[in-house]
């Protein structure tokens, strides 16, 4: 176990070079969020206060996008499918066949690190904007929800990883991995409810949705928190997560002893 | 006789990037995928905000299909002729081959900006033209000759200004070296040039407005298309902004390019 915290050290120590990086990528990104809640503003302004086909009142909305930001910081996977993508494609992973360390845990490791580097920058700056628009703060539905919220984020960070790391096991076979990850990150923007809550849509293509693991690599928590996802829901919601997790884990292991196969073959 | 040396270079530049993406085929048509997804999310975005509203501000869903469809055919046309050039810049100073390009007898900045061509986007911008189409037939519109003249060459001042400040950005590398993170922040104006400009107010609006003028960059042209031009005044600001900010970026292009050190190999 200590060697994975020696990881997590040292990929703390690297991350932390690109601060300067961090906090012009959160600085930056705040310029669509604005933009986003100018316009959900625009919106409810002119419908007298609230939107006329959806439950949610301004400030819900306007915290939605908070929290989708907030969930980001936490959770979003950065560049570690691209750094798994070049490890495979340059040949670093040969290293980790002799040695005694499991490179999905390493790159477990380094993912953390990078969340935590990311979060140190990014907190200061993401607390202010959240601050700047306190008139629209929306609190925990309840007590449950406020413990269940971070245990839904964990599964979160975990989901997104375990998926990428898959995505990025693509690499032993194809050269160039890059399209294929933003076609996925194209359907996950859409379907994990980044672009606007997922409960706009029509009832039927929710309920589909629900059936598939992107509303749970962001919209899930989000729903606790705002308490959209209570009781039964939020307890079937949980376990379908976590199952949602096991699966992808599963799934990231079986593309890795595959590829490893496959790696093995070419010799060198 | 020089004008003509440069369109020699850049045809010849041109038959380059044909002959590299078409070594690489199946990349080609799925980036063009990649681009057609995401602007196919901006629509259902567009979708899903008038299923909750039947308008933002002034602007009803089909003139903001027609703008998300103009800010898209913007943003494409751009990335055709520059994106790959302004953010490969960083690395040309990084790894020092910036010197083989300075010891080139032509203009540096020429050479810098127009080296590759993105040709998949040109398809893709040729998607945004038929979305633009439909929604002008939605919209029951029928341009004149001057108001397509009036878009083309907006579109045009709307390119230059998109280059001129992602340029700038790519510029910095002079100073910091990393700044590929600067470059892609750039992405995020993208994201604020296709909204409609009457969702903003305050001092945001006027930073984007008058300094920063990225909401004008596509909601200018796509107004003059939709017979939503207020006052003359927006296109006259777009112009002149267009202007200030090429005689800017090529100011800080030449303050950059002295401060090139090369890389010690």
């Amino acid at each position: 176990m200590k060697k994975y915290w020696h990881v997590i050290g040292i990929g703390l120590q690297s991350n932390l070079t690109y601060r300067f990086n961090y906090l012009t990528r959160t600085l930056f990104s705040f310029i669509p969020l604005f933009a986003m809640l100018s316009l959900w503003r625009t919106i409810y302004g002119s419908n007298h206060g609230a939107a006329p086909q959806n439950h949610f009142t301004q400030a819900q909305m306007i915290f939605y996008y908070m929290l989708v930001a907030v969930v980001d910081v936490f959770t979003a996977v950065n560049e570690d499918d691209w750094q798994i993508a070049a490890d495979i494609r340059e040949g670093n992973i040969s290293q980790f066949l002799l040695k005694p360390v499991d490179y999905l845990w390493y790159r477990f490791c380094l993912f953390c690190s990078g969340r935590l580097a990311f979060i140190m920058m990014a907190i200061v700056p993401l607390g202010i904007f959240i601050f700047c628009f306190r008139a629209y703060f929306v609190f925990p539905a309840s007590m449950t929800a406020l413990v269940v919220f971070p245990l839904s984020l964990l599964l979160t960070a975990l989901l997104q990883f375990f998926i990428s790391y898959a995505m990025a096991m693509l690499a032993f076979w194809l050269l160039e991995i890059s399209t294929f990850i933003f076609i996925l990150f194209a359907f996950e923007y859409l379907a994990s409810g980044h672009l606007f809550p997922l409960a706009l849509l029509p009832a039927p293509l929710f309920h589909v949705l629900l059936f598939t693991p992107f509303p749970y690599l962001l919209y899930f928590p989000i729903s606790i928190y705002m308490g959209q996802a209570a009781g039964a829901d939020l307890w079937s919601g949980l376990a379908a997560q976590a199952g949602w997790v096991a699966l992808a884990f599963l799934f990231a292991r079986f593309m890795w002893s595959r590829g490893v196969k496959k790696y093995s073959a070419f010799g060198g | 006789m020089n004008l003509k040396r440069y369109a020699t270079i850049y045809a010849a530049l041109w038959k380059n990037s044909v002959a590299r993406e078409m070594s690489f085929k199946g990349n080609f048509i799925l980036w063009i995928i990649v681009e057609l997804l995401w602007f196919g999310l901006q629509l259902c975005f567009v979708t899903v905000v008038y299923s909750q509203t039947d308008s933002v501000g002034t602007w009803t869903k089909w003139q903001m299909v027609l703008l998300v469809g103009a800010s898209n055919f913007i943003q494409q046309i751009y990335q055709a002729f520059f994106l790959t050039n302004c953010t490969g810049l960083s690395e040309l100073v990084r790894t020092g081959k910036m010197d083989f390009l300075l010891a080139l007898p032509v203009n540096t900045r020429f050479i810098v900006s127009t080296r590759m061509v993105d040709l998949g986007a040109f398809v893709n911008a040729l998607f945004a033209v038929c979305v633009m189409l439909f929604a002008a037939h939605k919209l029951g519109l029928h341009p004149s000759f001057l108001q397509l003249t009036g878009f083309a060459l907006l579109c045009v001042v709307g390119i230059f200004i998109h280059y001129s400040l992602m340029f700038i950005l790519a510029a910095i590398s002079f100073w910091t070296v990393r700044a590929q993170g600067i470059v892609w922040g750039y992405y995020n104006l993208f994201n604020i040039a296709r909204m409609p400009d009457e969702a903003f107010k305050g001092a945001f609006k006027a930073f984007f407005t008058f300094a920063l003028p990225v909401l004008l960059v596509s909601n200018v042209p796509a107004r003059v298309l939709a017979d939503k031009v207020a006052a003359p005044s927006s296109w006259i600001l777009l112009l002149a902004l267009g202007g200030v900010w090429a005689v800017i970026s090529e100011w800080f292009w030449r303050l950059s390019v002295r401060r090139y050190t090369s890389a010690s190999s």
